[in-house]
């Protein structure tokens, strides 16, 4: 056990949740204002759904020994998961630390369904998610699963987070359809300050996700830690110049998408890359993934806030950019293309298929069967009225005037018309 | 010359305004008002405090025209604003006693047509 490792996952840990209620913030932002709480209750619901699954069952799914596919029920309601050392730190630390990364993986996959699906059918899909398509693919990527084996680098989940939400959007997204505005009339972001807020929040949190992903306060995390503050500076630039050739403008939306990816594509590099290879690896993330922003607009393709673009493309080209530019002379175990090792980036290459091909048939079935339950759409009436009302039962910007007050005690004494007679003001 | 008044849902705006775009009328005021006609509160709960929401949000548009541009704009709101529930809304059409255009000082009838754009595309 070591206390330093301790101290810092701790932080970490937190840091990593905070990222949920900033990706709320995110989301929140680039929807309509009548959809705002639950565009950003499906995030925060997801630090209630994922969090209770991953203690009973998720966890042992995902790090329980198991075989190369999947882990096994030893660890069910954290049986076994004591103080006892995993790594450096205590086992209880890494299970907490790993929940976290469960958490947003689910909610980043709201991105693609929002303003349209119905928050119990939501939080149903998310819940089966966790056990049957994250938790096998933690497994594959860390917990001793085939892919670690293979030798795949994914320092804190491009395949497993990134790849895997990004693709499950996409299925998302063609499953429910697209929103019935949607290429008949402008949808525009109600509140980009909450955007650019939530990607602050987001790269804040994120230095828990890489650099804690060294899992302990090591030489390594520090490689990682500044990947994180590199790469996305490289993305910001080039997407600002970007915007700026193709508008003549270079815009907020875009600033903060453009944060995003760049942390998005360094997120499996960030502890195998200098950095400068981290600089570089996130300014050349930037290109893909802002013309298929573009391209994604002009299709019928209704993934509502990019994730498939942001995360699913931005996660494919960082876990590829990861098999160019890995450093022995960083990371201490191997190379990548750029090094000597081409080798690497056809594992890499395999490693990215399986998590497609995984991801996409599995949300695909699981939103089958979600669908089978309970309508995964709300009515179009519902859709027009807007979702926070219609869900939820509240307003983010709720004007009180003609609101009345429902007294419980009114109602229990309410009087007869007769009684009403009586008192003479009938 | 006619004003045109409707009250409607703002969802239904965009498709009123497309409407309206297709019967050529092209000059208009909204407003984002609230308003009740009659249609089912609905409740919100706020922690322990429950409410009935009597006024819903409403979109107004002002449209003025001239007489034998009335029917064409009632046309166009009631094919663009209309969802078949109760809530979707009112036109009123009330008579006009002047109507200046403010550049010109022009009057009347001619205040109300668009101007053609001499030499447009």
């Amino acid at each position: 056990m070591n206390q330093a490792d301790t101290a810092w996952m701790l932080v970490a840990t937190a840091l990593v949740l905070l990222m949920t209620p900033a990706l709320a913030f995110f989301y929140g932002g680039l929807v309509r204002s009548k959809n705002a709480l639950n565009t950003m209750m499906m995030s925060f619901v997801s630090l209630g759904v994922v969090g209770v699954v991953w203690a009973i069952v998720g966890y042992s799914l995902a790090f329980g020994p198991g075989n190369a596919y999947i882990g096994d029920l030893s660890r069910v309601f954290l049986n076994g998961v004591g103080l006892e050392e995993n790594g450096t730190i205590p086992h209880v630390l890494f299970m907490t630390f790993q929940g976290t990364f469960a958490i947003i993986t689910a909610a980043l996959i709201s991105g693609a369904i929002v303003e349209r699906m119905r928050f119990g059918a939501y939080m149903l899909f998310i819940a089966l998610w966790v056990i049957f398509i994250y938790a096998p693919l933690c497994h594959w990527v860390w917990g001793g699963g085939w892919i670690g084996q293979m030798g795949a680098l994914d320092y804190a989940g491009g395949t497993v987070v990134h790849i895997n939400a990004g693709v499950a959007a996409l299925v998302a997204a063609l499953v429910l359809g697209s929103r019935k505005d949607y290429a008949r009339q402008a949808i525009l972001p109600h509140n980009v300050p909450f955007t650019l807020l939530g990607a602050g929040l987001l790269w804040f949190g994120w230095f828990g996700f890489n650099a804690g992903s060294a899992l302990g306060a090591s030489p390594a995390a520090g490689l990682a830690f500044a990947a994180t503050f590199l790469a996305p500076m490289g993305t910001v630039v080039v997407w600002a110049l970007l915007d700026l050739m193709r508008n003549g403008k270079a815009t907020a939306v875009g600033l903060a998408t453009a944060i995003v990816v760049g942390l998005v594509a360094i997120t499996p590099a960030a502890g195998f890359v200098g950095p400068m290879s981290a600089l570089a690896l996130g300014a050349i993330a930037a290109v893909p993934s802002y013309y298929a922003l573009v391209w994604r607009a002009r299709t019928r393709l209704d993934d509502s806030l990019d994730v498939v673009a942001a995360h699913g493309l931005g996660g494919a080209v960082g876990a590829l950019l990861t098999g160019v530019f890995a450093q022995e002379s960083w990371n201490g175990s191997v190379n990548g293309l750029l090094f000597g090792n081409p080798g690497q980036l056809g594992i890499q290459a395999v490693a990215i298929l399986a998590a497609i091909a995984f991801s996409g048939i599995g949300t695909f079935v699981l939103l089958k069967l979600v669908g089978v339950f309970v309508p995964l759409r709300v009515e179009s009436t519902e859709e027009g009225q807007g979702m926070d009302v219609s869900q939820h039962g509240e307003e983010a910007y709720a004007a009180a005037e003609g609101a009345i007050l429902v007294l419980p005690e009114r109602e229990i004494v309410r009087p007869s018309p007769a009684m009403a007679t009586q008192g003479g003001r009938a | 010359m006619k004003l045109v008044v409707a009250i409607i849902r703002p969802e239904q705006l965009g498709s009123v305004l497309e409407e309206l775009y297709k019967a050529e009328v092209s000059g208009l005021t909204i407003s984002r008002v609230q308003g009740h006609g009659g249609e089912r509160d609905h409740v919100e709960t706020y922690r322990g405090t429950t409410v009935k929401m009597g006024l819903s949000e409403k979109v107004r548009i002002d449209i003025g025209v001239s007489n034998h541009f009335v029917e064409p704009t009632v046309t166009a709101i009631l094919r663009g604003a209309r969802t078949g529930d109760v809530g979707d809304g009112k036109i009123f059409v009330l008579p006009v006693e002047k109507v200046y255009r403010i550049r010109t000082g022009e009057e009347d009838q001619s205040a109300v047509t668009p101007v053609q754009l001499a030499g447009a595309g």
